[in-house]
């Protein structure tokens, strides 16, 4: 169990019928990593990640996420990672201090352990003042990072960003990422997909989904230099339209 | 001639102020981008400009008409891509396409020349539901279904929210086209990098207009010192870079950072300081602002 791994997947495949959705991908990714998961729409990404957090079942090749296998301890993956999509997984009518005692509740932590988490998380992100506050009520930017303060309410060892910043204020976009960094810091995993090139370079590893297979992995700084390219959104623009 | 005029436009939901006086004008065969973040307005001012909702005060006009005095007038003549895909997701592409065609009055033969480049691309798979399209073709069908009545002013709401950035190059290629026929187009996005390829651009935020003018204008009249620094640790640049007098604002953008400072500086002096201060290996530039630049100088911090 002590593997320097958050992720590890060999050959992992999906199949719908005769389309190839993911094509063996394989592929690490280190405890406290930064991962970024890039692709184009309909590149498989979606479907990859669904495998990788227990919602679906790859049609073959191996993986362990969190130390559980993707093919059999779905269940416990489920219980050992966050998971932050890009719609707020919020309840709009609940208040900021309901929703994270009903996660906390769902992720089978005792009464005590949820009112530490309300203290802490209220605390953490300056959210006191509105914690009786419907979560409607709250700026976007607010929400998005009670979102991934919630997705984290059960201490995973990793956790996915699905397009976490999409459509997000520029300011509110940067402030997110120092948070990333800071839970990255303290050895949690975050694994993120993002449409914002600007922010692949932020991330320590990218990988580049092409047509269900992964065709680019490695640090921002030696993608630019294999592909010959300032910026990612180079990079993404010359793999993306091979 | 304009397309549309909006006069001192504001509304307001219950407490919240969506829209805050909000004036500019677009001309016909204009380009018009309105750029700034969710919750900035952008989808209040579409809908009352596209007369499906009523402003609390201000006016305007589309194609040459009042929005709430000659707001039939204007269903015909106006174009409408809601942010929201609307399309019937239980017709198929082709039938999605003819009822809007029929809806208006016309036929998809009558103004096929408008929709051909677009609608060629989805015509192999004419026969699919509109529900199990790709994100991409929904968005070029929702683009064809909002032509095919050969609008003279097009509302595009967020167009390209979503979308990966391969796509979204072709989805501004062909906005051009359009463009070069004639039509005016208002068209949101909260994608900063895209404010370059729009003839002119409001920058939004909080219901209201920061600034107005052609992003090239935008760039050659931003007279702050502005830097780039790459660093190989960032994060520890910028920290340091906040706490020092001389810094206005330091923000990462990508591979490097972003510094304005308060009064001119040398580049060598620069790195003269930093290096004095333990930061080695640097690269530093004296760059010229992108609109996202120019967006957070002139935006509001939101705590």
């Amino acid at each position: 169990m002590s593997t320097p791994f958050a992720i590890e997947v060999d050959k992992l495949t999906k199949r719908f019928g005769d389309f190839t959705a993911v094509d063996a991908i394989t592929f690490k990714v280190k405890k406290g990593e930064i991962f970024g998961f890039l692709g184009a729409n309909g590149a498989g990404k979606t479907t990859a990640i669904k495998m990788l957090i227990g919602l679906s079942k790859p049609s073959s090749g191996l993986g362990k996420v969190a130390g559980f296998d993707v093919n059999k301890e779905t269940e416990n993956i489920k219980l050992n990672i966050g998971y932050m999509s890009q719609k707020f997984s919020l309840y709009d009518d609940l208040t900021v201090s309901e929703n994270i005692r009903f996660y906390g509740g769902i992720y089978g932590l005792s009464s005590k352990q949820i009112k530490e988490k309300i203290s802490e998380i209220l605390e953490e992100l300056n959210l006191l003042e509105v914690a009786n506050s419907l979560v409607k009520s709250l700026p976007l930017g607010w929400k998005q990072r009670l979102a991934f303060a919630i997705s984290m309410v059960h201490s995973p060892d990793i956790v996915f960003l699905d397009e976490p910043t999409g459509g997000v204020d520029p300011r509110v976009r940067r402030q997110f990422w120092e948070t990333i960094y800071q839970v990255a810091e303290k050895g949690r995993t975050v694994f993120v997909t993002t449409h914002y090139m600007d922010e692949a370079e932020y991330c320590d590893r990218v990988s580049i989904m092409v047509a269900g297979k992964i065709e680019a992995l490695d640090t921002p700084d030696n993608l630019k230099q294999q592909f010959n390219a300032t910026s990612m959104d180079e990079v993404f623009l010359k793999l993306a339209r091979q | 001639m304009e397309a549309i005029t909006v006069e001192n436009i504001t509304k307001s939901y219950d407490k919240v102020l969506a829209l805050d006086d909000v004036s500019f004008t677009v001309e016909k065969g204009e380009l018009f981008g309105l750029i700034g973040p969710d919750g900035a307005g952008k989808s209040t001012l579409f809908r009352i400009l596209t007369t499906l909702l009523l402003a609390d005060k201000g006016g305007g006009k589309v194609a040459g008409h009042p929005i709430v005095d000659e707001y039939k007038e204007i269903r015909k003549k106006v174009g409408y891509m809601p942010g929201q895909f609307s399309l019937y997701q239980d017709l198929s592409i082709e039938e999605n396409l003819s009822f809007f065609a029929t809806i208006f009055g016309t036929t998809v033969a009558e103004n096929y020349d408008l929709i051909k480049d677009i609608y060629v691309q989805i015509e192999p798979f004419k026969k699919r539901l509109a529900g199990k399209l790709s994100g991409g073709m929904k968005q070029k069908l929702a683009l064809c279904c909002a032509l095919v009545h050969k609008p003279e002013v097009l509302f595009l709401d967020e167009p390209t929210t979503g979308v990966d950035s391969v796509s979204r190059v072709e989805f501004w290629d062909m906005l051009k086209t359009l463009k070069e026929k004639g039509i005016a187009i208002l068209v949101s996005t909260p994608y900063m990098d895209e404010a370059t390829l729009c003839d002119r651009i409001a920058l939004i935020q909080n219901g209201k207009i920061l600034k107005v003018d052609s992003p090239q204008q935008m760039i050659s009249d931003f007279k702050k010192p502005l830097f780039a620094i790459k660093s190989n640790d960032t994060y520890k640049l910028l920290n340091y870079l906040r706490e020092q007098k001389f810094t206005e604002s330091a923000l990462p953008f990508g591979e490097s950072l972003h510094l304005i400072t308060n009064e001119s500086y040398e580049v060598a002096q620069l790195n003269k300081h930093l290096k004095y201060a333990g930061f080695l290996d640097l690269t530093t530039t004296r760059i010229q602002p992108t609109i996202e630049d120019i967006f957070l100088d002139v935006s509001k911090p939101i705590s």
